[in-house]
């Protein structure tokens, strides 16, 4: 990545943003303007024409660390007029994965670009295993190479078979997971695919067709052709860079893929040429598909149709996780897409979202080191996804063995989804993301689901890099596969795990 | 093939005012108390609309039933003096085992009968204690799932309760010399006990009977809280005696279809008494869940007895121990012992106590058990909300003493159509058609500490912390 793309400031959709302290003004206010000038983070406004300051820009206020600091508002403020407290809130939001606080960090990164200023914790979440449990070691400090971020590359290069197709790389080591046509909104799909676009990678149609306005990106879209075959035409496959099956996934392996009546609005039942209003269930398995040697018919029929097209197999991860994979890769597969459990999803029953799958840190590890005792490990290209959620999680699954990740949820929290678990069903998303419904839909737009996704990687690049110069490394490639420099807490000496940030443990209300 | 089962859900709304999750909180300095764009009036899912009062004379706190914590209000408010927290009253709910999130989603099953669905993935920990700590295992390209959920395929769910002969012999007239006994099977790997608490009515057991007659399964009751009008549903209740006492009850033993009989040392004796009064009679043997219960099923197995039924505490512990071992690895343990004396097919393994949701079914039998018996989530279903109250003769909040037969017979109905249809969801995942082929196939799972000695061995070495199992 010689220039990296532009970072723009690019606010909440709401009026009033969610952050980790609440500060007031109250009525004894005679409108001074001495804290907007005092505050350096722009808490507080004031404009020249305007009498009173207007309310606190809440989420940028750094909170009680400021007490210290000549500028402290509260203290300085000649009428004692602000008060300031921890949001309340924070206690409604978030969960085990997504904690509060790892969600309004990424909603900054997602406004400004950069890392948050105020102290939140987003490397880590409260699930108590995997990548929560997992850090990097403390690094050598003559290791330390000090170069700037440009020159460090993150990119990933997808075909490594040595067939006479395209080398395609992207920029970054993340590209975007299916999200269906009718599971989102448009502007956020066609923003998605933008936003791949400027930071040249991908991002994935979902099962739900191929809508006619991502075709100014596609050299940016993955078809995915999945078990309903949803708006798979030839078509879709000559514009893609890449294809996808899905097998399964990770959040609801071995179920198909739920869309619910409300949902299918008459423009999602052409894309998907259905029935308006009807519920739609893709098929559990491709009825087609019984063997490795049924799977490579698939691939070379896709092979066929696009002469370029590159085929990445997406699959959950059940015990033989590792199996399926080298089988893949016998099939003539580019990319084999291991999709653990604890991932996003538009819909799923419960009972499957927690129980069926294994975790992806378990399955990074295994088919890594069994690809590698197979001889193959260099001939394809792993991608990991499943309840990846920030850039600490991507360098530790790169770590762990995968070359690269799969982002969805992260992206959508990019534009402010708060994880409150009601895409599936009615008119969808409150905050206007996961729906087709036209009025909530319209609260979003493409750009700024563009520039919301571009900021948050490029803030996530700045960690990479980070952590790459501290171990002496000017390329991810270079990380894939070291898990030696990884310690788990849960398997270290009590002295030895004082040296590392602990893991967070609240008992949550969930 | 005969018809398909399945179990008739009809929406049942709560008697009680259900406890939501989050109450408003205002920091009212600026409002005007009536701003004309009140975001109350905007929620997409109408939450404040029985609240409207509530907007001209501003009593607070609010408790938001239905809300679905979308933050709109909250980001949307013109003042910016709304807000909300958490409603005390719902930490409450339950313990630590039968935690809230269980109580809800189970009150939202009873109601309506439907599967908990949701989007967004996951939100729960890694990994938890109990049940928490194994995955199932689902099929991939290879080994294909299966759709009964949807109808395509069928799913069966029946298991059986009488023992079966371990092989055939034959007479030199190659007729059969072995003596075929009746089979007694339920379509739902599931069976009711009365519970330890919470009835507070007549209608509460009763309530639980019916249900079991409309879904086809059985219920445990003991036999001296049987009463007249119990004794309508007496084919699918098993009256729990002792060697003492069953000839007190030999009207409900002559009318019911298996009876379940405390394990004391030479129960097996009287076996044959018990079947004198009815000559069709099922036997379980009852007994609680201990350090002694796999050689006491060894024992027993070799008995002519049907099912061997383990009772665990409220949540899924063994008794009589200092660090008591939860039911998973429990029914792992009994299983394996009777596998390895090559009877395990013989008899039928229940085991209750700690049943709290549909994948702890679908789980234990993983485990090795044939089925499991459930009785706090039957009080649940009826809005209990587990603060055990009346165990010290307190009031009801959920008000158990009105609850009218109708109500309790349908929301019990209702969720067992709901974790059936979860069951299906499962399995056919797991590409299983068959609930009895589900048992004891740990290969259609993955357990904690086999994935981290796999796959985070090689790489961390040894494990330092153990998580409570
Ligand atoms: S310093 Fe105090 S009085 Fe002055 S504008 Fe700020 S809040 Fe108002
Ligand atoms: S419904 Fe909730 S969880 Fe789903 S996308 Fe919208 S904000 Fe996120
Ligand atoms: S958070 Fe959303 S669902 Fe809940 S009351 Fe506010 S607007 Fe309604
Ligand atoms: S709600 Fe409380 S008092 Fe009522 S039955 Fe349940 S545990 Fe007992």
């Amino acid at each position: 990545m010689n220039k990296l793309p532009e970072i723009k400031e690019t606010p909440s959709r709401f009026r009033n943003t969610i952050g980790k302290y609440i500060i007031k003004r109250s009525s004894k206010c005679i409108s001074c303007g001495l804290c907007a000038k005092l505050c350096p983070y722009g808490v507080h406004l004031r404009y020249d024409n305007y009498s009173k300051p207007i309310r606190p820009i809440e989420h940028k206020c750094i909170g009680f660390e400021c007490k210290n600091n000549e500028y402290y508002c509260i203290d300085k403020c000649p009428q004692q007029a602000l008060t300031l407290r921890l949001n309340p809130i924070l206690e409604t939001m978030g969960d085990y994965r997504w904690t509060s606080e790892m969600l309004i960090a990424h909603f900054e990164m997602a406004e400004t670009g950069n890392l948050p200023n105020v102290k939140l914790e987003y490397d880590l979440g409260n699930s108590g295993g995997g990548f929560d449990k997992i850090r990097f070691i403390n690094p050598d400090a003559d290791k330390y190479i000090n170069i700037s971020d440009e020159e460090i590359d993150t990119s990933v290069q997808l075909n490594k078979t040595g067939d006479d197709r395209p080398v395609t790389t992207i920029s970054i080591p993340c590209y975007g997971g299916g999200m269906s046509y009718g599971s989102t909104a448009l502007p956020v799909m066609v923003g998605r695919a933008r936003a791949a676009k400027v930071l040249n990678t991908l991002t994935c149609t979902g099962e739900g067709g191929y809508p006619p306005e991502l075709l100014p990106y596609k050299e940016h879209v993955i078809t995915q052709v999945a078990t309903g075959l949803f708006g798979v035409r030839e078509e879709t496959i000559k514009y893609s860079p890449v294809m996808e099956f899905k097998y399964a996934q990770g959040a609801k392996p071995g179920l198909g893929g739920h869309l619910l009546g409300a949902k299918v609005t008459p423009a999602v039942a052409a894309m998907r040429e259905t029935v308006v209003g009807s519920s739609l269930f893709s098929p559990f398995p491709f009825h087609s598909v019984y063997s490795v040697e049924d799977h490579k018919k698939h691939v070379d029929w896709m092979k066929e149709i696009n002469h370029d097209v590159l085929v990445s197999v997406k699959v959950s991860t059940p015990i033989d996780v590792d199996m399926v994979a080298i089988g893949a890769y016998y099939a003539g597969a580019h990319i084999i897409h291991i999709d653990g459990s604890y991932g996003g999803t538009g819909a799923a029953p419960d009972i499957a979202k927690k129980n069926i799958a294994m975790p992806i840190e378990y399955a990074i590890p295994k088919v890594h080191r069994f690809l590698l005792n197979e001889g193959v490990r260099d001939k394809i290209c792993l991608i990991a996804s499943g309840g990846i959620r920030n850039a600490m999680d991507v360098v530790k699954a790169i770590a762990l063995g995968a070359d690269g990740v799969v982002i969805g949820t992260a992206e959508i929290v990019a534009l402010e989804c708060v994880r409150c678990t009601n895409c599936e069903s009615g008119r969808g998303c409150a905050r206007g993301i996961a729906t087709t419904d036209p009025e909530l839909g319209y609260m979003i737009t493409e750009e700024y689901t563009e520039q919301r996704i571009v900021n948050m990687y490029m803030a996530w690049r700045k960690q990479w890099c980070e952590i790459l110069r501290s171990f002496g490394m000017k390329s991810l490639k270079e990380l894939v596969g070291r898990s030696d420099i990884l310690v788990h807490l849960d398997y270290l000496d009590e002295s030895e795990r004082a040296k590392y940030k602990p893991a967070p443990n609240v008992e949550m209300v969930i | 093939m005969p018809k398909k089962y399945h179990i008739h859900a009809s929406p049942v709304p709560p008697r009680v005012k259900p406890i939501g999750k989050y109450t408003t909180i205002e920091f009212r300095e600026d409002c005007a108390g009536s701003c004309r764009k009140c975001v109350k009036k905007r929620c997409i899912y109408d939450v404040f609309k029985d609240n409207y009062t509530h907007m001209s004379i501003m009593e607070e706190p609010e408790y938001l039933y239905t809300c679905n914590s979308c933050f709109r209000c909250v980001q949307e408010c013109t003042k910016g003096i709304f807000s909300r927290a958490i409603n005390p009253e719902y930490r409450t709910l339950g313990d630590k085992y039968w935690t809230p999130d269980i109580i809800y989603k189970t009150w939202l099953q009873a109601q309506t009968g439907k599967i908990p669905v949701s989007g967004a993935g996951y939100r729960g920990p890694f990994v938890g204690s109990g049940f928490d700590s194994m995955w199932t295992d689902m099929s991939e390209i290879v080994r294909p799932t299966r759709d009964g959920i949807h109808g395509r395929e069928y799913i069966n769910t029946c298991i059986e309760l009488s023992r079966r002969p371990l092989g055939l012999s034959f007479n030199e007239d190659m007729s059969l010399k072995t003596e075929v006994v009746p089979i007694l099977e339920i379509p739902l790997p599931i069976l009711f006990q009365q519970p330890e608490f919470g009835i507070l009515s007549k209608n509460i057991p009763i309530s639980i009977a019916k249900a079991a007659e409309k879904i086809g399964t059985l219920m445990f009751i003991k036999s001296q809280d049987l009463n007249s009008d119990l004794m309508a549903y007496a084919a699918n209740l098993i009256p729990c005696v002792n060697k003492n006492n069953y000839k007190n009850h030999t009207e409900i033993i002559h009318k019911c279809k298996m009876v379940e009989i405390d394990y004391e040392p030479g129960i097996e004796k009287e076996f044959s008494e018990l079947r004198k009064i009815n000559n069709d009679l099922f036997i379980s043997v009852g007994m609680p869940l201990n350090k002694h219960s796999s050689s006491r099923a060894l024992e027993i197995a070799q008995t002519d007895v049907d099912t061997i039924h383990f009772y665990a505490d409220n949540n899924g512990r063994e008794y009589d121990s200092d660090n008591p071992l939860f039911i998973k690895e429990k029914i792992r343990e009994i299983h394996l012992a009777l596998v390895k004396k090559s009877i395990r097919q013989k008899v039928n393994l229940l085991f209750s106590g700690g049943m709290a949701m549909a994948e702890h079914v679908a789980k234990a039998i993983i485990c090795g058990a044939d089925g499991v018996v459930i009785d706090s989530a039957l009080l649940v279903a009826m809005e209990c909300r587990m603060c055990y109250r009346c165990k010290s003769g307190l009031s009801c909040p959920a008000k158990f003493e009105n609850a009218e037969l109708p109500y309790g017979s349908q929301r019990i109905v209702n969720l067992m159509g709901a974790w059936h249809s979860q069951l299906l969801e499962i399995m056919g995942a797991m590409g299983l058609r068959e609930a009895r082929r589900l048992r004891g196939e740990v290969g259609r799972s993955m357990w904690f500490e086999d994935l981290e000695k796999e796959c985070f061995g090689p790489i961390f070495g040894e494990r330092k912390v153990s998580l409570k199992l």
